[in-house]
């Protein structure tokens, strides 16, 4: 089998592109902070937690699968939540004038305000921490889907409601049969922004209530001074984000298609 | 009184720049079962007037009278085929279909609506691509699917705004003859509106022409003096169609040279 060129520079760019990451690391390992393992030693350190991804040895001492498993499942509940909030939230933004009117400047409020100043009140309102932490991902993450989803039943094509006026459908088929299925791409464009920010959040959020999973492992290492867990924390965090954009995209994909 | 009845229908658009007059006083009147024609150049006003008669849009003046009621909002009793299709593209050409029957008829059951649904599809040809949605048909086949909507609620009125003005020279023709065909078995009460002399003259019994714009209005109706049914074959060597023909463009072409 014979490779065409663009094949071969697709699979070896990136090699390419990691090796120079790598090279890089290593030299400042070497020289401006020596504190921070190479990236031979971080493998070294961390080889268990990889290798035998489900160990357990105690409450914060796990092999990295079943950490990630623990952030995936708080943040498919964030997720979930933000979803369930605001998607109607978005739909009733893009249909009523006077909600929109109401409630948008409030929204522009408040998603700007980091996970950081969300989360202190989480704690206050439910007096735990897990409820605090899936809380926080929901309010911060929710935020693409409110507005993709206003923007995406504003875009709707007037021919397409017209078919509707036309055919005098009631409100509930015209937002059935029309409105819904018109801002499905947008909606799912926002889900996948939503998906990002909810990963984005855990780690802040499991850091500061200490509950275990990728950013608490992260933190509670920090605290210990097994520097290369913050990097296996840091990478496992990255790759599992990529593939979650990845897989939402695909989603996206077929909805923007249909 | 007439089965549709226009009268001094007038409209304006507020734009930046001021106000643009676009209908000045349109009257029309159809019998029940007619097929006219509206012919114009194009931005003379033409998709405004459908829009009116379709209830779309409201006019700033004049009253429209459909069988007795007047209008003053969208209705399925007037169906309309718009120039771009307006398919509905998350649907396939069934559902697009079934759509338009089930609004109308909520009382049938499931069965009895699926064959009305079936019986349409049929009746443009489309049974074999019943199931594909509309980004995989081609243009033609699209205002096909948009025609059998058109028909789906027996509307009393079909409109159809410059429905194969986005179709190859070809396709157009197929359509048209379709269109002859169709209207043969149904019957129905057409208002074509188009930019293209010649179809009109093959599809209508009767053609208005509108002026160009500002403040559009129908010129006086030239009778299409070819008997039914009509074969496009024949039809341009006919007397009856060259003299449709000349009526129409020297009336539009009186005009434009009195505007400009």
């Amino acid at each position: 089998m014979t490779m065409t060129r663009a094949t071969t520079q697709r699979i070896l760019l990136p090699l390419v592109g990691l090796l120079a990451v790598l090279a890089v690391w290593t030299v400042i390992s070497q020289t401006i902070a020596r504190d921070l393992p190479s990236p031979a030693r971080t493998w070294d350190e961390s080889r268990r937690y990889v290798l035998e991804p489900f160990f357990k040895d105690g409450e914060m001492n796990q092999g990295i699968g079943r950490l990630a498993f623990y952030s995936l499942v708080r943040v498919g509940k964030g997720f979930l939540l933000a979803l369930a909030i605001g998607t109607p939230l978005g739909f009733l933004l893009g249909l009523s004038r006077a909600f929109h009117l109401a409630f948008d400047p409030i929204i522009q409020f408040l998603r700007p305000i980091s996970p950081l100043a969300w989360l202190p009140l989480g704690l206050v309102i439910f007096q735990k921490s897990e409820p605090a932490a899936i809380f926080t991902i929901a309010v911060c993450a929710m935020w693409p889907t409110v507005i993709n989803t206003a923007a995406g039943v504003r875009s709707i094509s007037p021919d397409h409601l017209n078919v509707g006026r036309v055919l005098k459908l009631s409100r509930w088929k015209m937002l059935v049969k029309i409105i819904v299925p018109a801002s499905l791409p947008y909606v799912f464009t926002g889900y996948r922004l939503s998906l990002g920010l909810a990963w984005l959040v855990i780690v802040a959020s499991e850091m500061l209530t200490g509950t275990p999973g990728v950013g608490g492992f992260l933190w509670q290492e920090y605290n210990s001074l097994v520097y290369s867990h913050i990097l296996l924390s840091v990478v496992t965090i990255g790759a599992i984000g990529f593939a979650l954009d990845r897989l939402m995209g695909v989603v996206e994909a077929r909805f923007r298609s249909a | 009184m007439a089965y549709l009845e226009l009268r001094g229908l007038e409209k304006s658009y507020v734009t930046p720049r001021g106000t643009t007059r676009v209908l000045g006083g349109v009257d029309l009147t159809l019998e029940d079962g007619d097929f006219v024609a509206i012919v114009g150049y194009s931005g003379s006003g033409k998709t405004t007037l459908v829009s009116l008669i379709a209830g779309l849009l409201r006019p700033d003046a004049g009253t429209i009278v459909l069988d007795g009621a007047p209008v003053t909002e969208p209705d399925p009793e007037r169906g309309i085929v718009f120039q771009q299709y307006s398919l509905l593209p998350w649907m396939t050409v069934f559902e697009n279909v079934a759509l338009a029957v089930d609004a109308v008829n909520p009382a049938l059951g499931r069965t009895e609506r699926r064959r009305i649904t079936d019986e349409l599809i049929a009746l443009v040809n489309l049974t074999p691509a019943a199931w594909k949605r509309p980004r995989e048909l081609s243009g033609g086949m699209r205002q096909r699917v948009a025609v059998a909507r058109g028909l789906a609620t027996r509307p009393k009125l079909l409109l159809m705004d410059e429905p194969f003005s986005a179709l190859d020279a070809l396709t157009r023709a197929t359509l048209q003859d379709e269109l002859l065909r169709i209207w043969g078995e149904r019957r129905s009460t057409v208002i074509l509106v188009t930019n293209d002399v010649d179809e009109a003259i093959l599809l209508a019994d009767r053609i208005y022409p509108l002026t160009p714009g500002p403040g559009a209005v129908l010129g006086p109706a030239i009778d299409v003096g070819l008997s039914r049914p009509r074969e496009r074959r024949h039809l341009s060597l006919s007397p009856a169609y060259q003299k449709a023909r000349q009526g129409i463009v020297e009336f539009l072409r009186a005009c434009r040279r009195g505007a400009a």
